[in-house]
């Protein structure tokens, strides 16, 4: 065991860490941080996607040791500083992207990921961008649309509330 | 105007705000002081003896806890099947004991052969890799037509034979059949395989037990559809424990898809544990365990036949299936292809004749049960390939073929037991063939080829039979359980409510759409009701959320003990404003009495209710909280009309979803934006079928796709936006809110909407193929085409 020490949603966090630890197991265990979800053991399912440095990576893909003195932000730090949803995460709540809410906060930082990068992606960069993204509740198309709208795209002609 | 709040309004889910921010509150997150932690040691191989398992070494390792194997729970019972077949010659269902760890076989990859507890996960995994284990080798039995073939090899060793069941139902005279066929003007005919799937809801099991020694009760949380149903099975057939001294919480669930409906041996094994080890122990499956663990869904091979006459019309239906149930029998398997399927297979057509015959039969793959549809997707399938290849054959037009044997009077009695009370499949039909823009499908089509693709249309009806019940009619139907279900609404003495409720909420928003039912009954703002789900400890035994039968079920309890509420509220009202409780009128949360101004308020009811000062004690009792139990009176029949446009690229058979269009009946809807997000994410999956996935088995009983990476899942590229609709409402004529229940429509109607398409492209492109077996991957699809 050894102590590795981060930065986590913007405060200094630290914990013990065996050398296999995976980052998603050291949120989760030692930070107690269990908006990061894990969905697989193959790195299929994003369900753990975090933002190492200001860029998305699966949690279950890392070495806890590995982040030692990253900035790490989780679904945990994304809301707004008055607790408030931010734009993508109202934006979910707006267009019913989310159902059992398991895959929700790997949708969300790969959502922010992407926006990042393609202010305004279409509906196929979306699409493509979620690749790494397994839902199994909303079929995606409320998760794309609510990308769409938190990019400031007019989704009214999409079909469906 | 859409409403904004109350029924038929969509207001945002309240449930979101915590898991868009990472505050569900999952299983897996739960951790217990104290707890050690579980791993299950599973077989590698299909089908083995035992002959010694050598556990000295692990138990030496750091950290371990005990170690427990077969003979640890050979005096345990082991998991009971909830539903006892009968069989065509008035036989019982062969049902093998289905032990908690294997008790001297092996019978499929993932069965659980020892569990070791350690204080760490790490550690426990590590001590199983020291557990030798002695096995002798067995053929694997993975085909189901040789399972049944006269020497094989048998799963079970004390049953007669692979056979579980050899059931007929609908018309059970096989002479009358033969002459209807013989009578024919056309007979269509196909074979065909219902994929196996993976229900793969993105949460993996978890299960935590505990055990108060200072109490003698004990608790499991668990992920499941339905906690009392857990709670029942496992007190009362495996562990022997006073149900009353058991409590057990699903709490939030990361989806179902009914994989979590059943009872499980790592449940059971966690609460055992729990008193045996002195401390709570924990299990999270990975999903490499969730693929040989979870229960599978769908595996069936059919042959069916359909009778024409020289108008087309259907004069019969046979159809003959071989259905999978896997090594053991899943809570639920042996109703999914037998009462779950059958009697689905009348479809929207007013068909005089069906036989149905199922043999189910044991195989050395893991069980297979339950999974979004259960049976209804597998009839449909069938049904609505056979029709569009009978319009093909003869030249029609699959949407006239269609309407022209419509149900069209109701109720209508099926040849297969059902009595559909509402529907009008013309009416989706329609509706469907404006929001598909049928009409401008050849241009589409041109537009396609021009771009050297082969473009297809593809419809097809559904027809979904929804809050199985009632208890008397499926308990002789071989159910052994009722399927009722429970509500408790109990309001606070400022009015506030909470609803106790047996179904459970895993992804359908009832924390959302249960309390705009009361709050529109009573007329008050929604944020004054709640519900309170999944926790057998504090709502009433319910049996849970599984056949879209959450809000026609228990939505229907929950209405009826809101009525209990409002009656009783009257009567206080009465008391309070001097009136007789047959004048008093509720509406808006104002009790009124009938043609005068006076009034009082909810809250100045509920208060007195709770501060009985003013009070008749005399004629009532204090207090307002109200049960009820809903046993319904028929099932609901959902209905609808989908349609599929594919792109076929023909130099590398790659199919791509252009349109995807559905036209449902659910009845009255409660909350829109709900029910169209359960069938977009019905749609993800019935595609999936179609295109994607398979749980594919070599010869030797391994599991191909057992990861992600094997398991091909619907990924956000492989679908459209879907054009869905709901505006043909034919609500239902038996319970309280008129509804019909929407969670498996999607699943069960995409399927062979998706196929009928593909097929059509590739007849439009003059190739010469008939039937393509799902997952219509590029490999199958360019084979059929260049074969």
């Amino acid at each position: 065991m050894a102590k590795v020490s981060m930065t986590v949603n913007g405060k200094a966090a630290s914990g013990e860490a065996e050398g296999r630890m995976l980052l998603s197991s050291f949120l989760r265990e030692e930070l107690g941080l269990t908006g990061t979800h894990v969905g697989c053991d193959t790195s299929q399912c994003g369900a753990c996607v975090v933002h190492v440095d200001g860029k998305a990576v699966k949690a279950c893909t890392m070495l806890a040791m590995e982040a030692e003195g990253s900035e790490v932000s989780t679904i945990e730090g994304q809301a707004n500083a008055d607790g408030s949803l931010n734009v993508i995460q109202q934006a979910f709540q707006d267009h019913h992207g989310l159902q059992c809410g398991f895959c929700t906060p790997g949708m969300v930082m790969s959502a922010a990921a992407l926006l990042k990068d393609n202010p305004k992606p279409s509906e196929a960069e979306i699409r493509h961008y979620l690749e790494g993204n397994l839902c199994r509740c909303t079929g995606y198309h409320n998760i794309v649309k609510a990308i769409m709208a938190a990019s400031g795209q007019d989704v009214s002609s999409i079909a469906a509330e | 105007m859409p409403k904004d709040n109350g029924i038929g309004a969509s207001p945002k889910r309240r449930e979101d705000v915590r898991f868009l921010t990472g505050a569900g509150n999952y299983t897996d997150d739960i951790n217990v002081h104290g707890q050690a932690h579980v791993h299950f040691l599973r077989a590698d191989v299909a089908h083995a003896t035992i002959n010694s398992i050598d556990t000295s070494a692990a138990e030496a390792m750091p950290g371990v806890v005990k170690i427990f194997t077969g003979a640890d729970f050979a005096e345990v019972g082991g998991i009971p099947c909830g539903w006892g077949v009968t069989d065509r010659h008035g036989n019982p269902q062969q049902e093998p004991r289905h032990p908690i760890i294997a008790d001297g076989t092996i019978r499929h990859v993932g069965e659980i052969v020892a569990a070791v507890v350690a204080d760490t996960p790490e550690q426990a995994r590590d001590a199983a890799e020291a557990i030798e284990l002695d096995l002798g080798d067995k053929p694997a039995v993975v085909d189901m037509a040789a399972a049944l073939g006269e020497g094989s090899t048998k799963v079970h060793e004390d049953l007669t034979s692979n056979l579980c069941y050899d059931w007929v139902f609908g018309n059970d005279d096989d002479a009358a059949v033969q002459a209807a066929f013989d009578s024919a003007a056309h007979v269509t005919t196909l074979e065909l395989v219902n994929n196996r799937l993976v229900a793969n809801p993105m949460e993996p099991r978890v299960a935590i037990g505990e055990y108060s020694r200072g109490t003698d009760e004990y608790t499991l949380h668990t992920t499941s559809q339905n906690p009392h149903v857990i709670r029942l099975l496992m007190c009362a057939f495996v562990l022997g424990l006073p149900e009353h001294k058991v409590r057990v919480v699903a709490p939030d669930v990361g989806g179902g898809f009914g994989s979590k409906i059943f009872h499980y041996a790592e449940e059971a094994f966690c609460t055992h544990a729990a008193k045996a080890c002195g401390r709570a122990v924990k299990w999270t499956s990975t999903r490499s365990e969730a693929f040989i663990s979870d229960a599978h869904g769908r595996d069936h091979v059919t042959k069916i036949e359909l009778a024409l006459d020289a108008d087309n019309n259907f004069t019969a239906l046979r159809t003959n299936t071989l259905a999978n149930m896997g090594a053991y029998l899943s809570t639920f398997s042996t109703s999914v292809p037998s009462y779950l399927h059958g009697t689905l297979m009348a479809g929207n057509y007013k068909t005089p004749v069906i036989q149905v015959n199922v043999k189910t039969v044991f195989t050395n793959t893991v069980p297979v049960d339950a999974y979004r549809g259960a049976g209804r997707p597998e009839a449909t399938f069938q049904l609505e390939r056979v029709i569009d290849k009978a319009a093909r054959e003869l030249g029609a037009d699959p949407i006239a073929l269609r309407r022209q044997n419509f149900i069209s009077e109701f109720p209508y009695e099926t040849p297969v037991a059902l009595t559909y009370d509402t529907g009008d499949y013309v009416a989706t039909m329609d509706k469907l063939e404006a929001v598909a823009d049928v009409a401008g499908f050849a241009a589409r089509r041109a537009a396609s080829e021009a771009k050297g693709r082969l473009r297809g249309f593809g419809v097809n009806c559904y027809i979904e039979a929804c809050g199985i019940a009632p208890s008397n009619i499926v308990g002789m139907l071989g159910a052994r359980a009722g399927l009722y279900d429970a509500a408790t609404v109990r309001v606070n003495a400022t009015g506030t409510i909470s609803v106790f409720v047996g179904a459970h909420s895993h992804g359908q928003g009832h924390e959302t759409s249960f309390p705009q039912v009361v709050a529109d009954m009573i007329g008050i703002d929604e944020s004054m009701v709640d519900i309170v789900h999944g926790d057998t400890g504090r709502v009433p035994f319910g049996m849970g959320t599984y056949g879209s039968r959450s809000i026609a079920v228990c939505g229907s309890a929950m209405v009826r003990a809101t009525e209990k509420i409002i009656a009783k509220a009257k009567k206080i009202a009465a008391h309070l404003m001097e009136a007789s409780d047959a004048d008093i009128e509720l509406k808006d949360g104002q009790f009124t009495v009938a043609g005068t101004d006076k009034s009082v308020a909810w809250g100045d009811v509920t208060l007195t209710a709770y501060v009985p000062h003013n009070y008749p004690l005399e004629e009532l009792e204090p207090g307002l909280e109200e049960t009820a139990f809903y046993d319904p009176a028929n099932f609901t029949y959902p209905s609808g009309a989908y349609a599929c446009e594919v792109e076929v690229d023909p130099d590398t058979g790659k199919v791509s979803i252009e349109r995807f269009s559905a036209a449902d009946d659910f009845g009255n809807i409660i909350n829109p934006m709900i029910v169209d997000g359960q069938v977009h994410g019905g749609l993800g999956q019935g595609i999936g079928q179609a295109l994607l996935e398979n749980a594919a088995y070599d010869a030797d009983g391994q599991l191909l796709s057992a990861s992600f990476m094997d398991y091909a899942m619907p990924r956000a590229d492989d679908v459209p936006f879907y054009q869905v609709d709901h505006s043909c409402q034919t609500p239902c004529t038996h319970n309280p809110l008129g509804v019909k229940g929407c969670g498996e429509a999607g699943a069960i109607g995409s399927p062979p909407a998706v196929v009928n398409a593909v097929i059509d492209a590739l007849q439009s492109g003059g190739k010469d193929v008939t039937h393509i077996d799902m997952p219509l991957s590029p490999a199958r699809v360019w084979a059929a085409m260049n074969g």
